[in-house]
């Protein structure tokens, strides 16, 4: 493994509540006060708090799009190659160029492409699969899959620091503010 | 709720209806009167045209009688808005039945199979002529609308029994209804589709001709549908229940016809390309050449890659104004699909060529028909709740979602 740098202080600041709704509340002050180096994390999937987190747009859409395309240019290419170029074969007289007959195979490329796209594609963007991360270093934090939501508000947010960022989070009333350490 | 409790079309929505119902009523009466003429001048071609234009409307009605009896049997929020006007689409099966009386009379110059001169030199007719005769045709014909008339109208009665009463006993006999309804329905719209469209060239066949026909009806229903629902909704009681994500899954259905038909269209072009068998590959060669191929080339760019790709982004399908758009290029792609389908029947494969006198014959054709079948259906629909508030599965569906606006 290579040597990173060793990471100075606290991951970030962990706030604890007991209902979703004080999440999302808590999720879009801390928004409109200005910090984006945040995740959220609940047990269900919470109404309102992707967009709580600014999270409006992905680009699944585009990955899974180049995909298709390019599974289906591949897939035409391939037939016309070996049909035209590498290995012609007269077939009842038909051009060597049959595209309708190439239709199915380019089809059923766009649509493995375009699929297999959307699996690696969600997998680069949302950088899993992760064996560890820094908020399993809360015991707390093993309550996320039952009964509670976590907000984390990251170090690396620039306007991240330790005690202002412990006053604000008190401010929302959580049940608990954990630090996490790296 | 701000919406009066009979759903019932009032104020300035029922002015204008009655406005609508009134220039299609005038747009009706001239398009006979002109398809009238029309025959007398140029009775060949006037055959084709108003067949055209009478499978366009039957395949509405056709396509509102089977989605309704699909939303029967799965439910959905998407059917509170288009159940009452494809209820009432249904019905316009009863002016429509009338309207082939007409056709009747040109069997002989629209199908091979009712000459007989041709028939007496041609042993592959004189084979078929057990099925294909104008006696059997015709009472073919007249089950097909008894069957679906009697489905049309029990429909309609049942739904205004749900309307009325407390208890869930019209809704269960609908559903329980829909189920063979549907089998039926699929059974005579594809031998309509053999009887009327396929049997122009009595020595081509194609399996999957009727599911073609039936997938095109079924698009271009929900295409009119969209269209009706984005008119009404202008004011209440549409307004309210006409919801972005109700268009967005009435949106999701009409992509998937289109899927459907393009997959259908391009199949058995594929087999019948592969084959390349002297009986198959002429209804092709007619198709394609002469002119047809450029009515070819728009059916596949139009009729699918337009469609298909504005419907792919979710927004395109929660805006009214685009939707509606869409809806009106797929209606119109289905007019030239149907075109294209019958008119080039009659044509020699070596030599085909587009009769260009078919285009107005056609559109004057569509326009009575059409003015006449839109006048029936407004009159149908002002008369009734245009929600159906007492259906169960709807209720469920609206309770789940907080009320008639949301989703």
């Amino acid at each position: 493994m290579k040597a990173a740098p060793a990471p100075t202080g606290p991951y970030g600041l962990m706030a604890e509540f007991d209902r979703p709704d004080d999440l999302v509340e808590a999720t879009r002050r801390a928004y409109e006060h200005g910090y984006r180096m945040m995740e959220a994390y609940t047990p269900f999937p919470v109404d309102g708090l992707a967009e709580a987190l600014g999270f409006r747009h992905n680009r699944i859409g585009a990955v899974v799009l180049i995909g298709g395309v390019a599974g289906g240019l591949g897939g035409f290419f391939m037939q016309w190659f070996s049909a035209v170029i590498h290995y012609p074969v007269d077939i009842g007289g038909r051009p060597f160029n049959s595209w309708p007959a190439f239709i199915p195979i380019t089809f059923e490329m766009t649509v493995l492409f375009a699929a297999l796209a959307a699996v690696v594609g969600m997998l680069g963007l949302n950088g899993l699969p992760r064996p560890h991360h820094p908020v399993f270093n809360v015991p707390r934090f093993a309550l996320a899959s039952r009964n509670r939501f976590f907000l984390c508000l990251q170090a690396r947010d620039p306007l991240f620091d330790a005690e202002g960022t412990f006053r604000f989070l008190e401010e929302s009333q959580p049940k608990a503010i954990s630090v996490v350490p790296f | 709720m701000s919406v009066s409790t009979n759903m019932i079309a009032e104020g300035e929505l029922r002015l204008r209806l009655d406005r609508f119902q009134w220039w299609a009523l005038a747009a009706g009466g001239l398009g006979l009167f002109l398809s009238l003429a029309a025959w007398s001048l140029w009775p060949e071609q006037f055959w084709p045209s108003y067949l055209v234009a009478y499978v366009f409307w039957v395949g509405l009605a056709l396509g509102c009688m089977g989605l309704t009896m699909l939303h029967h049997l799965v439910g959905g929020s998407w059917g509170l808005v288009v159940r009452r006007p494809m209820e009432s689409g249904g019905m316009t099966l009863l002016p429509l039945a009338l309207l082939f009386v007409p056709l009747a009379l040109g069997l002989s110059q629209l199908y091979p199979w009712a000459r007989p001169e041709e028939v007496a030199h041609d042993p592959q007719l004189q084979h078929k002529s057990l099925y294909l005769n104008v006696g059997f045709y015709l009472v073919r014909t007249v089950g097909y609308f008894v069957i679906w008339l009697v489905f049309a109208s029990v429909l309609n009665r049942l739904s205004s029994d749900q309307d009325r009463r407390a208890d869930h006993r019209p809704s269960g006999k609908l559903q329980w209804l829909s189920g063979p309804g549907l089998v039926l329905l699929f059974l005579t719209g594809t031998f309509s589709a053999i009887d009327w469209l396929m049997s122009l060239e009595p020595h081509w066949s194609s399996t999957i001709y009727g599911c073609l026909v039936i997938v095109g009806e079924a698009l271009a229903t929900l295409a009119m549908m969209i269209a009706v629902v984005v008119f009404l909704s202008a004011d209440q009681p549409m307004a309210e229940a006409t919801t972005p994500d109700r268009l967005n899954d009435l949106g999701n259905l009409m992509l998937t016809f289109t899927i459907l038909w393009a997959y259908m269209s391009f199949m058995q072009y594929l087999i019948i390309w592969c084959g390349n068998l002297p009986e198959e590959i002429p209804w092709y060669l007619r198709r394609t050449r002469g002119g047809w191929q450029w009515v070819a080339l728009a059916l596949s760019l139009f009729h699918f890659f337009l469609p298909f790709f504005v419907l792919l982004f979710r927004e395109s399908k929660r805006q009214s104004r685009l939707i509606v758009q869409v809806a009106i290029l797929v209606l119109a792609m289905h007019w030239v699909d149907l075109i294209w389908l019958v008119v080039p029947a009659s044509s020699d494969p070596a030599s085909p060529r587009i009769p260009w006198v078919e285009l107005p014959l056609s559109l004057v054709a569509m326009l009575g028909i059409g003015g006449l079948c839109t006048a029936f259906f407004i009159g149908h629909l002002k008369g009734r709740p245009l929600i159906p508030l007492n259906d169960p599965h709807l209720n469920e569906v609206i309770e789940h979602a907080g009320g008639l606006g949301q989703r």
